[in-house]
């Protein structure tokens, strides 16, 4: 019997499973992308200096800032991966739908920056003196809209810059002037759930980013297999 | 002569009488005085700019569809040209900005989404000086390409929301007639020069091109080499 070849949510999940289990046995990768972020969190309240009012007011842009220098890491990282020893290559030899492996590269690496923010967060509130003045599950829709909207675009330019030998410099230089849409609200929807939100401006900003996030995700997703045929 | 040079000199003499009537026969705005006459220069420059990056997308779509490296040359010469307009029109923009709201730069959306379209875009052309390979140069060029002017409106509606200040669009309605003719004049004058700039661009991207697909073995610089005789 020829074995059929499994859906694209069966393969979206493989090639997650797959993302995942590499980053959990090199925990050690993610553990410095935190401290980065964190001493990131660090140097920003130097360079401020230490008026706690002043950093409690930009507190959500700091995160977000510190996430979004992580993530270049993270996302240079996935495509190391599979650049070397011609990985992708043999991935892509499989029947597998080259929507799945950036659907599911994508995904993986949204729930690493989200596992970051996870992270991050808790510092920030120590440093910062933060406390979230909507309810502690309201900061959940902005991480995770956040996060995809770093992780969609930057998966594909990840792709796209793999070859480059320059890809550390490259990959922010081309991803960061995209994503000021989802940074602006990220940080406006964070900062309201530190904040308080009494105007009720919080679902706009998240309707900016999940549609940020739904026009970036299906251009990627139409244009992948395209970047990495060549 | 080349057709496209008859353009250039047609955008040329047009800007040149755009610019005299705008800058001594039309009368003084209104508002901003003598000043307000860098309307003639700034508004063609931003809605060329925002043309030849249309180009640059239309190029881009088909040079992901075909392959062909026409398109290719086209991305590269539209995003170029684009590039310098957008960089001249920010520059512009700040010397308006001085006299009139009193700072060089201001967060309006406009201004904000006009920087982040010129470094998106410049983006391009850091990518295409990256990339040795002619096949995947193409394919990443058009890819970002693509983004960068999908990118453009969202980004701009983004930080409308986040800040506004700028004045209305100027279009021939919103602007009175006597001042009308010099823009309409000056703006197919940018226009025609631009296609100028962007027909020769794409005759040189386009014999470079070629160039390296007749050795694609060899890097760009040892193909001219060898195609020339001038290597071992």
């Amino acid at each position: 019997m020829i074995p059929t070849r499994p859906g694209l949510v069966r393969q979206i999940v493989a090639v997650i499973h797959k993302d995942l289990l590499v980053e959990w046995r090199g925990q050690a990768r993610l553990l410095a992308m935190g401290t980065y972020a964190v001493t990131l969190l660090l140097l920003f309240s130097f360079a401020v200096g230490p008026d706690t009012k002043t950093l409690q007011q930009h507190a959500a842009g700091y995160v977000w800032l510190a996430l979004l220098s992580a993530s270049t890491m993270t996302l240079t990282q996935s495509f190391r991966v599979e650049t070397e020893a011609g990985a992708l290559e043999a991935l892509l030899m499989l029947p597998v739908d080259h929507r799945a492996i950036y659907f599911g590269k994508a995904l993986a690496n949204t729930a690493l920056l989200v596992v970051l923010a996870c992270l991050v967060m808790p510092v920030a509130a120590v440093l910062f003196d933060l406390s979230a003045a909507e309810g502690l599950y309201w900061l959940l829709p902005p991480i995770v809209l956040g996060a995809a909207g770093l992780a969609g675009p930057g998966t594909l330019y990840a792709a796209l810059t793999a070859r480059v030998a320059a890809q550390q410099l490259m990959l922010p230089l081309l991803l960061f002037p995209l994503i000021v849409p989802a940074l602006v609200a990220a940080v406006k929807s964070t900062s309201l759930v530190l904040q308080g939100d009494p105007m009720g401006q919080m679902s706009s900003w998240l309707i900016v980013l999940a549609s940020f996030d739904l026009i970036f995700w299906s251009l990627s997703g139409l244009l992948f297999a395209k970047v990495v045929e060549e | 002569m080349k057709w496209e040079n008859w353009v250039g000199l047609l955008g040329l003499a047009l800007i040149s009488v755009g610019h005299y009537q705008g800058l001594f026969v039309a009368p003084p705005e209104a508002m901003m005085g003598d000043v307000g006459r860098i309307l003639y220069a700034h508004v063609p420059t931003a809605w060329v700019a925002l043309v030849v990056y249309l180009v640059a997308f239309v190029a881009a779509v088909g040079s992901l569809g075909s392959g062909k490296r026409g398109w290719d040359a086209l991305v590269e010469s539209a995003v170029e040209v684009g590039v310098v307009l957008n960089l001249l029109l920010l520059f512009q923009g700040a010397v308006w900005a001085k006299p009139t709201w009193g700072v060089f730069w201001t967060w309006d959306p406009r201004l904000t989404t006009t920087a982040i379209m010129a470094v998106s875009f410049i983006g391009v052309l850091v990518l295409r000086a990256m990339l040795n390979r002619p096949a995947q140069r193409a394919v990443a060029s058009a890819v970002y390409t693509i983004f960068a002017f999908v990118s453009v409106p969202v980004v701009y509606f983004s930080v409308k929301w986040w800040k506004t200040l700028h004045q209305p669009f100027s279009s021939p309605e919103t602007v009175d007639s006597p001042m009308v003719t010099p823009l309409r004049v000056a703006a197919f004058g940018m226009l025609f020069l631009a296609v100028f700039l962007m027909a020769r661009r794409w005759r040189l991207a386009y014999a470079k091109l070629s160039r390296e697909d007749e050795a694609p073995d060899l890097p760009p610089a040892a193909a001219a080499i060898r195609l020339e005789g001038g290597g071992a």
